[in-house]
């Protein structure tokens, strides 16, 4: 019996994956983001073997090494201080994934546990998260990121949590309305009958009704905050010990590499930037399509241009 | 004493403008032990929401105005909100209308069957699993199937489940809401052969709410008639069923096939039961009842016995005092 029992909820497993990885060959779009994502998990996770040089050894720049245009040696030119670009190119993908990922997590985490409160209780209790969700919603961004880190000391874990802690609203307005919607079901009441208590309803019941929400948004989520961290580190408030794409471009665009014409060291870490934001964009909109039912072309829709 | 015992029982909706609507209005009625109580009435005359007033789960907008829910004699409704929560599995479970909806799609059946155990009783951990194997097999549910999830499970299974669910913490009264809706005939007859089963192996007195009059003359020995939030008529199924007081009643049973006679005409009752906005003055049924006098329009009629067990709410009732005394008499005899 028990034998039977694991192998129906290992079939389920592998069915929900399959089901995914259908789903996947059938988008072009999500595709596409997937295997771009993928390049930069491989960049991010094998630098030091990728990489043909340790980005963070110092290097006794020549005048002849300055902004070196692309050669066998440096296939993508050097910087301002002598270092190969593409060395710095693949740590970069390091930071802005562990940056997209940690501070999404914090987001989530924050944009979650308002949502579920907020949606769950209602009342005064719902309506006053919801209007401190809207004040942090009308903060301008950048700016209150910006004062944060420069008052916390530009570290890598300030600025994710920085990041972090102003870019949860999203999150919290769309679990809110996906929570309401829940608790209206009946075997929430069952559950009430039952006699679980509230924590045990919200974590137990709803919770893994909205994770698929949750998860799809995170992606967009990600995505802003690698562009957040891009931004600061341009601005010159990244963490000065670690590489990132946009602490390369702020030294390229601050020593000269425009009217030095080293157009390599501004072109590589610009394209990083993009390549990974439209990745995880691509792939959230395939994976919103996956979850969002009402995305989804429906057979007695009219006939209408179909996602795939 | 007996089981249960709801005296005066009246539930409030409150409207977003702050009106109360009363959608159950002096509810009254005794459950003894290991007995059956039919709940009938058409939909919107109150019955789920007087069920849901018992076990108080009300949605937010419903308000219990007045009355009293002795259980055992315990006033249920004077404990404090924690207090009623550790009660309610334990001694009055509920078996929810349309099953579907009622089990959480992401969860595996057998999960959701534990939750009920171990929020009540302190249940050893590693003999946890064999319990809700022994409460599926009880309701004939193989027990491997725990591991599954509800969409896994034909509508009787999850119905079935349900059942399981309501019997974790061993309850003395099961209320059922609506137990074979939405289920074919074949399945219906099943759910009520083991709820029937159940109820004589497990000494459980069970509330059943239906539309369907075959079950309560088939499973119960008490019925209650509703309309309008009131009761219509209550008494013993034998009673009510051969000898119909109220005109509602009578109305009802003839809009039931007879299996003794098919050929018999159906006669439906005309309008619909009165919205809680708009509730009739008088008599509440007095619009639809072809009986109805000029007393019906402006007089609420009170529940009197009409019979050694049987009560009704009708003033035509009085009109036939001695009658009833007769009948009395003669029951009595």
């Amino acid at each position: 019996m028990a034998l039977f029992a694991s192998q129906t909820s290992a079939s389920m497993v592998r069915s929900g994956i399959s089901d995914f990885w259908q789903r996947l060959r059938r988008s072009p779009i999500g595709l596409v983001g997937f295997f771009m994502l993928l390049v930069v998990v491989v960049l991010a996770v094998f630098a030091p073997w990728l990489a043909p040089y340790d980005p963070y050894a110092p290097v006794r720049a020549r005048i002849d090494t300055i902004y070196a245009p692309p050669s066998w040696e440096h296939p993508m030119g050097t910087d301002d201080g002598g270092k190969d670009v593409l060395s710095s190119f693949i740590y970069g993908a390091r930071v802005s994934l562990i940056v997209g990922f940690a501070a999404s997590l914090i987001s989530i985490f924050i944009g979650g546990l308002i949502g579920l409160v907020a949606g769950y209780y209602g009342g005064w209790v719902g309506n006053t998260l919801m209007r401190f969700t809207d004040t942090f919603l009308v903060i301008p961004d950048l700016p209150l990121i910006i004062v944060m880190v420069a008052l916390l000391g530009p570290s890598l874990w300030n600025i994710i949590l920085a990041i972090g802690i102003l870019g949860w609203t999203g999150a919290a307005r769309l679990v809110r309305s996906q929570v309401i919607s829940i608790k209206e079901r009946q075997f929430v009441t069952r559950a009430r009958a039952i006699g679980a208590s509230n924590p045990h309803i919200i974590f137990r019941h709803i919770l893994p009704l909205a994770l698929p929400l949750i998860l799809a948004n995170s992606t967009l989520v990600i995505s802003l905050a690698i562009l957040n961290e891009s931004t600061l580190a341009f601005l010159g408030l990244g963490d000065p010990t670690t590489i990132s794409w946009g602490s390369m471009l702020h030294f390229a665009f601050g020593r000269g590499a425009i009217s030095a014409g080293a157009w390599w060291a501004l072109v590589m870490p610009g394209l990083g930037i993009v390549w990974v934001v439209l990745g995880w964009t691509l792939f959230g909109y395939m994976l919103e399509e996956l979850v969002n039912p009402r995305l989804r072309t429906h057979h007695l829709m009219p006939e209408r241009k179909r996602a795939e | 004493m007996p089981l249960l015992e709801v005296r005066n029982l009246s539930t409030d909706f409150i409207t977003p403008e702050g009106v109360a609507l009363r959608a159950v209005d002096n509810l009254s009625f005794t459950l003894e032990r290991s007995e059956t109580l039919g709940l009938v009435g058409e939909s919107g005359c109150g019955k789920t929401t007087a069920m849901l007033s018992l076990l108080r789960l009300l949605p937010a907008s419903g308000r219990i105005a007045q009355g009293q829910v002795l259980f055992d004699g315990e006033d249920l409704l004077a404990l404090s909100p924690a207090e009623f929560r550790q009660r309610r599995w334990r001694d009055i479970a509920m078996v929810f209308q349309g099953a579907m909806n009622a089990l959480n799609p992401v969860r595996t059946v057998g999960d959701q069957v534990r939750e009920a155990i171990i929020t009540h009783l302190p249940w050893e951990r590693d003999k946890l699993g064999q319990r809700v194997g022994e409460l599926l097999e009880l309701v004939g549910i193989p027990a491997w199937r725990a591991s599954q999830y509800p969409h896994q499970y034909s509508g009787g299974m999850r119905q079935r489940a349900m059942i399981a669910m309501a019997l974790a913490c061993n309850p003395q009264l099961v209320v059922a809401d609506e137990p074979t809706t939405a289920l074919d005939v074949m399945i219906q007859a099943q759910i009520l052969d083991l709820i029937d089963r159940l109820r004589r192996d497990l000494d459980l007195a069970m509330i059943i709410v239906t539309h369907d009059l075959g079950v309560v003359a088939e499973s119960c020995q008490k019925v209650l008639v509703m309309y309008g939030g009131r009761v219509a008529e209550y008494g013993t199924v034998d009673e009510v069923f051969t000898n119909p007081q109220h005109p509602y009643t009578q109305r009802l049973l003839r809009a039931f096939p007879d299996i003794d006679n098919p050929q018999g005409e159906l006669v439906s009752i005309p309008g619909a039961p009165p919205r809680l906005s708009d509730l009739p003055t008088g008599c509440r049924f007095h619009p639809r009842c072809t009986m109805a006098v000029e007393r019906c329009r402006t007089e609420l009629p009170e529940l009197r016995q009409v019979g050694p067990n049987q009560w009704s709410a009708c003033h035509l009732n009085e009109t036939i005092p001695l009658l009833t005394n007769v009948a009395t008499r003669l029951a009595g005899r």
